[in-house]
């Protein structure tokens, strides 16, 4: 049974608004903090919890913040990145829209630590309804002298704006998103220096994802310890998981870390199971840029022991049979699901989306898809599969920033995993013709293992 | 600071980068740039050419860096090893990069008049394959004039960003710049604005491949038929320092002066550039030292017969080559 | 996006555009949320409430209003309206549906919600119809997965898509032609 750290009040009527939210136990954290508290205070609760930016890295926060130059006369700012476009991900958004002042009130105490005086939440043009949402609630927040100068008496001031991008996934990348906050093309910025050093107007910058800074309001509200004892090594405290694709009950859910991925994909309180009855064939664990995994392999590690919901037992088995838990947008694919088209699809999307700044990317991401756009519709050959995975490797490691590797490794875990299924397209292309395919060629899904307990 | 790059060891001052640390030693274990200028602020970091290993990181923290590194924009550390062409990692990314350059380039040499003294060119030369393993449509741009001094063949662009910098630093007021994304990117004014500054001219010698050429120079020569010298004229705009491209007194083009990394000492304007053309105007100070691999230097001028009067008569155009 | 690109040339018609006086007071509300001398990062939400109020799509003349507003050379504005897929360097019809084509959208029938639009309006993907009414573009990722498969009319999300659904939505917009769709207006949003 999880806890619901972040969405326990998620469901009460007018959530939304200060008053209610308030009387739920809102802003008690942010009063706890800059009335009781030190910002070092707060930083040490936040390492001491142990928090991992959810937003796909997973890089430790509290070490985040460590970073962040603090000796310079220069003003320091903290941007939340609401830019969440990573397929299969949709947990900010359901947590902005619900929970807005719980977004808010993570920014106040990150703010009071890191003593910051103006905040940007840079949220994508295409929730625009989301930004109405954060600005009606960031004026309440001015009005009950949450936000602005002197907050509660305590002599601190803080300002919460608000960005729109507009269509753009690279902008997710937290230095192109600095980029488009100062009104240029999201090309991410060439790293050294980072932006704890040099970020935004070149000032110290700490760049957080949604997820991340509302979870450190029941930080504050629990203290780090009790945050910290919550899951597993050093996934701890809870994750919310946008569960999607061809499951009974898609939706965000907010776990502990820790569940069997069996668990959440079948049990009722969760996944509730593969629609339609149908057997699972893979699941992309992590948004559409970490590895997928076949059913075998997801359930269960190359060891035999059962996957968790965790940043280190998904990775178990490293690239060759792990994947990773990146921003928690599960997408579950049923045994009906063409892995050849997906992964086309996976790369049209890259294509689509990168900035075109480096090389190895601009280049890689077009060449490979429409090699995968022929495999897919019949007309591909059998050395082209090698090819592709040639190109992915050839991408991998060697751009300036992650999207590169982000773009290789769909297609490299696709290939590694399901090679019978590229083989078919290219040896069957009458059948794979048919754009309900997957349903027709049955014979690489009987190739992937299944626990017994699911045939 | 120490640094050590394929096994030599050089002492360079805080915040120098890799690249600049490995030109200070010089020779075969520089790193190629396609996008990084020393002069340009900002540059660098794109093309990924320059990619090295850093087998330690300093002295202090002996771990390797997790990735290849851009050398351009990588300041060294103290007792930092870094390995160039000893590492056949390195020579395998760099191979890669070469093949993404080349999949959408027109591979048109024979007709762009920068064929050699082209970057792409000679990474080419060290670092292509054989075979084009891509089967795809190559991006196609119709060549524009922009103004009419520089032309603009979009098709052999790499998208180094060097010409945007220069118009940023250089020119004052930048009228072109990078439109589109992903892999549509294109260098263009949208409106196709004529570039027309004093210094625009400079994009020209930045471009490392046929991208923005010299229209009052277009098709007129190969640049090794001519004979490079270092020039200079009183000028109020520049410091009149260039190379005139020349073929006995006739001066076929002007550019700055390169260095043997392809950049220019000093910027120069376009009144140097594109109208002093006449031998008077010029004080010519003497042969242009051009490196050694460079088919520039490959030239026999003696024999040579002015292009202009060549006459299609057996048996001559085999003895000029 | 395969083949040739062919190399577009924009013309600038010299149309006197300008802001209402009221947005242009919310523009200078929103220029003072960033430092003075980083007008510049006003950019985005100024063409955002630029495309909405001047016509529907970025011209060349609008975009060299918004540099002059925000004090930047106009290729500054070229160069990022180019660069962001929600901003149209050409006019789009009235009602701009966008079809989220991204793995679990396609996984839940995103294609067929795609072919039967198609099919309902008459048009193919990246066409307009010829009333200027709709103009139907595929999308990638909306962040709307949970409720596959999803479009988005004038940044309106319509979830959970099936064709019955799409024939009534398509049905009511063009009954309501005369009736103003009810749309955020962006200069109001911060």
């Amino acid at each position: 049974m999880g806890r619901a750290l972040l969405t326990e009040n998620i469901l009460i009527p007018g959530i939304r608004d200060f008053d209610v939210y308030r009387a739920h136990g809102g802003y008690v954290s942010a009063e706890k903090a800059l009335k009781e508290m030190t910002a070092a205070d707060v930083c040490r609760e936040v390492t001491k919890s142990g928090l991992r930016g959810r937003g796909g890295a997973g890089f430790p926060t509290g070490l985040k913040w460590s970073f962040l130059d603090r000796k310079t006369e220069r003003p320091r700012y903290l941007v939340c990145n609401a830019d969440e476009s990573e397929p299969g991900t949709f947990k900010d958004r359901y947590l902005m829209e619900h929970l807005p002042h719980l977004l808010i009130e993570g920014l106040i105490i990150s703010s009071f630590a890191l003593g910051v005086r103006s905040c940007y939440i840079y949220v994508r043009g295409e929730f625009k309804y989301i930004i109405g949402i954060l600005k009606r609630a960031i004026d309440e927040a001015y009005q009950h002298n949450f936000l602005g100068n002197n907050i509660l008496g305590t002599g601190l001031s803080l300002d919460i704006f608000l960005h729109p991008g507009a269509g753009a996934y690279i902008c997710g990348e937290e230095t192109a998103l600095l980029e488009s906050l100062e009104g240029k093309r999201g090309n991410p910025r060439i790293k050294p220096p980072f932006p704890a050093f040099k970020g935004l107007y070149d000032c110290p910058t700490v760049v957080n994802n949604v997820e991340t800074l509302a979870a450190v309001v029941p930080i504050i509200g629990m203290g780090g310890d009790a945050y910290a004892a919550i899951g597993v090594g050093k996934s701890t405290g809870t994750k919310l998981i946008s569960a999607c694709g061809n499951i009974n009950k898609p939706g965000v859910y907010e776990i502990d870390f820790g569940l069997p991925v069996e668990d959440f994909i079948y049990s009722e309180q969760y996944c509730g199971g593969i629609r339609d009855g149908k057997m699972l064939k893979a699941v992309v664990p992590g948004g559409s840029s970490v590895p997928v995994l076949p059913a075998g392999l997801m359930l269960n590690t190359v060891k035999g022991e059962q996957r968790l919901m965790t940043y280190e037992s998904m990775a178990e088995g490293g690239f060759e049979t792990g994947t990773m838990l990146g921003s928690g947008g599960f997408i579950v694919f049923d045994e009906d699901a063409c892995m050849v088209r997906n992964t086309w699809n996976f790369t049209c999307f890259y294509r689509h989306e990168s900035c075109g700044q480096c090389s190895p990317c601009r280049e890689g991401t077009a060449w490979m898809e429409p090699i995968l756009k022929r495999i897919e519709l019949g007309e591909g050959k059998s050395k082209e599969i090698d090819l592709l995975v040639s190109i992915a490797a050839k991408i991998e490691g060697n751009t300036i920033c992650p999207f590169g590797d982000a773009a290789a490794w769909p297609v490299a875990s696709a290939i590694r995993h399901f090679r019978d299924e590229f083989e078919f397209h290219i040896d069957h292309p009458e059948i794979v013709k048919n754009i309900e395919h997957g349903s027709i060629y049955k014979y690489p899904v009987s190739s992937i293992q299944h626990p017994a307990s699911l045939r | 600071m120490r640094v050590t790059i394929d096994d030599i060891t050089v002492d360079v001052e805080e915040g120098t980068t890799i690249l600049t640390a490995a030109r200070k030693i010089g020779g075969k274990i520089v790193p190629p740039a396609m996008c990084w200028y020393s002069k340009l602020k900002g540059s660098g970091g794109k093309c990924r050419t320059c990619l090295v290993k850093v087998a330690q990181s300093s002295a202090k923290d002996p771990r390797p860096m997790p990735k290849l590194v851009a050398s351009c924009s990588t300041p060294v550390q103290d007792g930092m090893v870094v390995q160039n062409i000893t590492s056949p990692e390195v020579l395998e990314a760099r191979k890669a990069i070469v093949e993404f350059l080349l999949i959408n380039h027109p591979l048109d040499c024979p007709v762009c008049d920068q064929a050699g003294e082209c970057d792409l060119q000679d990474l080419s030369f060290l670092h292509g394959m054989v075979e084009t393993r891509s089967e795809e449509p190559r991006r196609e741009f119709p060549a524009i004039d922009i103004g009419d001094k520089i032309k603009l063949n979009m098709n052999r662009c790499i998208l180094c960003y060097r010409c945007v910098f220069t118009a940023d630093q250089i020119t004052g007021k930048r009228v072109h710049g990078v439109l589109y994304r992903g892999d549509a990117p294109e260098i263009s004014t949208y409106i196709q604005n004529v570039i027309d500054n004093d210094f625009s001219g400079n994009v020209i010698d930045v471009c490392p491949v046929g991208a923005l050429t010299d229209r009052t120079f277009r098709f007129k020569s190969r640049v090794w038929f001519l004979n490079a010298m270092d020039a200079h004229r009183d000028c109020t705009h520049c410091g009149g320092k260039v190379t005139a491209w020349m073929y006995g007194n006739e001066i076929y083009r002007i550019t700055g002066r390169k260095d043997k990394y392809g950049e220019v000492e000093e910027f120069i304007c376009n009144e140097c550039r594109f109208e002093k053309k006449n031998f008077s105007d010029w004080i010519i100070e003497g042969p242009r030292k051009i490196s050694r691999e460079s088919v520039i230097s490959a030239n026999h001028y003696e024999k040579l017969i002015k292009p202009s009067i060549i006459h299609p008569i057996e048996g001559t155009t085999e003895k000029q080559e | 996006m395969d083949g040739l690109i062919n190399h577009r040339l924009y013309k600038k018609e010299n149309k006197i555009v300008r802001f209402s006086e009221e947005t242009l007071k919310r523009i200078a509300g929103i220029i003072l949320h960033y430092p003075a001398d980083r007008k510049k990062s006003a950019l985005l939400p100024v063409l955002h409430i630029a495309q909405q109020e001047l016509g529907g799509y970025l011209s060349v003349d609008v975009m060299d209003y918004v540099a002059s507003l925000l004090e930047i050379q106009p290729v500054e504005v070229y160069e990022v309206a180019t660069f962001y897929s929600m901003f149209h360097p050409e006019p789009v019809g009235k009602y701009l549906i966008e079809v989220c084509q991204t793995g679990p959208c396609a996984l839940c029938g995103g294609e067929h919600i795609l072919d039967h639009l198609e099919n309902v309006l008459g048009i193919t993907n990246g066409g307009t119809t010829s009333d200027g009414m709709f103009t139907l573009k595929t999308v990638e990722c909306l962040g709307s997965c949970g409720t596959a498969p999803v479009m988005q009319i004038n940044t309106e999300f319509y979830e959970s898509m099936t064709k019955e659904k799409v024939e009534s939505v398509i049905r009511e917009l063009k009954e309501k032609d005369n009736q103003q769709f009810q749309e955020t207006r962006w200069a109001e949003l911060f």
